[in-house]
């Protein structure tokens, strides 16, 4: 293991975030912080509570999955597709790392930076709105597996694109709507049953689903279930990467 | 003496078809700055690309000091640096932090001294906390070759290193790329500038067309392949060449006042004499002569205008 190479491309990275920091940490935590002055703080108070919890509680879960989805995959997107477009590509293809010491280093680094940013959106919200963390190793665990499994995906769209525009297509145009029709507004048990059960094709509502059960212990279906898919993706995920490796897929001539 | 690096009937197809490289073998020795010559589009990049993992072959075998480069990657690649022809880095990160980034991908442990000596060495030392977006082209250029070199290799793959640098850092760096053979790196460069491997190469190879057409000692290939001239110029201005010097291969240029004579240099005879002697009695005066050898341009040209043409002959 080139473990050299695992900390040079991890600490690269992570001086990009700090360089960035403004754009890499600030903005998204405030933008969230907006959602938690609107809906926690000034209308959230007129709102029904949800399986028991507060509507302002009740969405921070939704939030910083939110955040961390869209975060994870721009970071990881970002930090492979950079040297293929300024051509340094050549000095990763070049070096004696393996495509697993790549994906560790790249993976890393923008799970890290998501798992910080989630961190921070957790503790921001609490200055606005009251809320507990009934299972703090498992909300942790989720924060981690959930950064860990978007940056894959997030790695795929960087090798994948060819352009900015197709950089920012999947995260703005399918990870924010099925974020926001995934449950980070509302309980999916309030939907009529047909639309229960096409929402269940949605898999952010188990992320989303098993975060908030960390959180209060009420999930819309069953934490396994949301572990499992996570899971599923994460395989999913290390399926594609292992095959652009192998190939050489938009990496190499 | 084994060779440093060994290819052997190394070819690569694209997937537009198109075949870059064709049977290319060819042995690089330890130890010497090796030039590889050719047009654009010859194969120059892609054999280097091959050579250092960034393309794939598509059938052949490349070894580095006696390791596969494919099944052995991590042992082959440590061995290797490459300067790449684009100016391709990052733009906002420090001159040290990328040195060092590259340092550390290759496998080595931080060395900050080494990194230091490095960038003294190439004169950067000053320039180790600016962002390489606030260097000149030339400064950038060094920048590869630091990053290049900072994993201590024992191969360097120069590619076009002297592109859109000026006369004097050229200069520079041909000290610095002796150096480095001195050093007992093995330097392999490309180049348009055929001066550059007149300057520097120990051996040179010709590549047209994704073909090897040759490989020889800068010397030999001199000597085998340099044709001289002899210049007159004449008194008086000449309509034609005389009759009595038809049988030498006498050329009358611009407004007939320049005679030049081309000879082989190891012929037992090379006719100069004659020519004089039949000079004087035609009563040919001329009030200055000179002699030269083809660069190795001329002999580059001739080369690729030679391959072309045989390949034209086996098509028809």
């Amino acid at each position: 293991m080139n473990v050299y190479a695992i900390r040079a491309i991890y600490k690269f990275e992570m001086a990009r975030t700090w360089r960035t920091l403004m754009q890499s940490i600030a903005s998204p935590v405030i933008s969230t912080s907006l959602y938690f002055v609107v809906f926690g703080s000034a209308i959230g108070s007129k709102m029904i509570s949800i399986d028991g919890i507060s509507y302002g509680a009740f969405i921070i879960p939704g939030l910083i999955m939110l955040s961390l989805l869209t975060e994870s995959i721009s970071n990881a997107s970002f930090g492979i597709y950079m040297p293929k477009f300024t051509g340094s590509i050549y000095e990763i293809l070049s070096a004696p790392v393996s495509p697993i010491e790549v994906v560790l280093g790249y993976v890393g680094a923008a799970a890290t930076k998501s798992v910080i940013l989630g961190l921070l959106i957790l503790a921001t919200a609490r200055l606005f709105v009251d809320f507990e963390v009934l299972h703090p190793l498992w909300m942790f665990s989720f924060l981690v597996l959930t950064a860990v499994t978007f940056s894959l995906f997030g790695f795929i769209i960087g090798v994948w694109a060819d352009g900015f525009e197709k950089l920012q297509i999947i995260p703005m145009m399918v990870v924010t709507p099925l974020t926001f029709l995934g449950g980070s507004f509302y309980s999916i048990n309030m939907l009529p049953p047909v639309w229960q059960t096409i929402t269940l094709f949605n898999p952010v509502v188990y992320l989303i689903s098993g975060f908030r059960w960390s959180f209060y212990g009420v999930a819309d279906v069953h934490v396994g279930v949301s572990v499992g898919m996570t899971f599923v993706f994460m395989l999913l995920c290390l399926t594609i990467i292992w095959w652009i490796f192998k190939t050489g897929y938009r990496l190499k001539d | 003496m084994d060779p440093i690096i060994s290819v052997k009937n190394l070819n690569k197809v694209y997937s537009s078809g198109f075949q870059a490289l064709k049977d290319v073998s060819v042995d690089i020795h330890r130890g010497e700055i090796f030039a590889l010559l050719g047009p654009n589009g010859a194969g120059k990049t892609t054999l280097i690309s091959t050579i250092c993992g960034i393309t794939s072959p598509t059938s052949g075998q490349i070894q580095a000091d006696g390791v596969d480069i494919i099944r052995d990657y991590r042992v082959a690649r440590k061995l290797i640096g490459l300067v790449p022809q684009e100016l391709t880095t990052d733009a906002f990160e420090s001159v040290w932090a990328t040195t060092n980034f590259s340092r550390g991908l290759f496998g080595k442990a931080p060395d900050p001294a080494y990194i230091e000596k490095i960038l003294k060495s190439l004169s950067l030392w000053d320039k180790k906390d600016n962002r390489i977006m606030e260097l000149s082209g030339g400064m950038k250029r060094r920048v590869l070759i630091a990053k290049a070199l900072s994993h201590e290799p024992k191969i360097l793959f120069l590619d076009e290193p002297t592109a859109g640098v000026d006369v004097e850092l050229r200069r520079e760096m041909w000290e610095l790329v002796r150096k480095l053979r001195d050093d007992g790196v093995t330097i392999i460069l490309t180049t348009h500038y055929i001066e550059e491997a007149e300057e520097m190469a120990d051996r040179i190879g010709v590549i047209s067309k994704g073909r090897i057409i040759l490989v020889e000692e800068k010397a030999t290939l001199m000597d085998q392949l340099g044709k001289k001239q002899l210049t007159l110029h004449l008194q008086q201005p000449m309509r034609s060449i005389p009759t009595e010097l038809s049988g030498y291969a006498l050329e009358l240029l611009g407004d007939g006042q320049t005679l030049v004579y081309t000879f082989d240099v190891h012929a037992s005879e090379t006719g100069i004499g004659e020519i004089l002697r039949k000079l004087n009695e035609l009563g040919v005066d001329f009030k200055d002569l000179k002699s030269t050898q083809s660069s190795l341009e001329e002999i580059f040209v001739g080369l690729v205008r030679s391959a072309a043409q045989q390949k034209e002959e086996v098509t028809v």
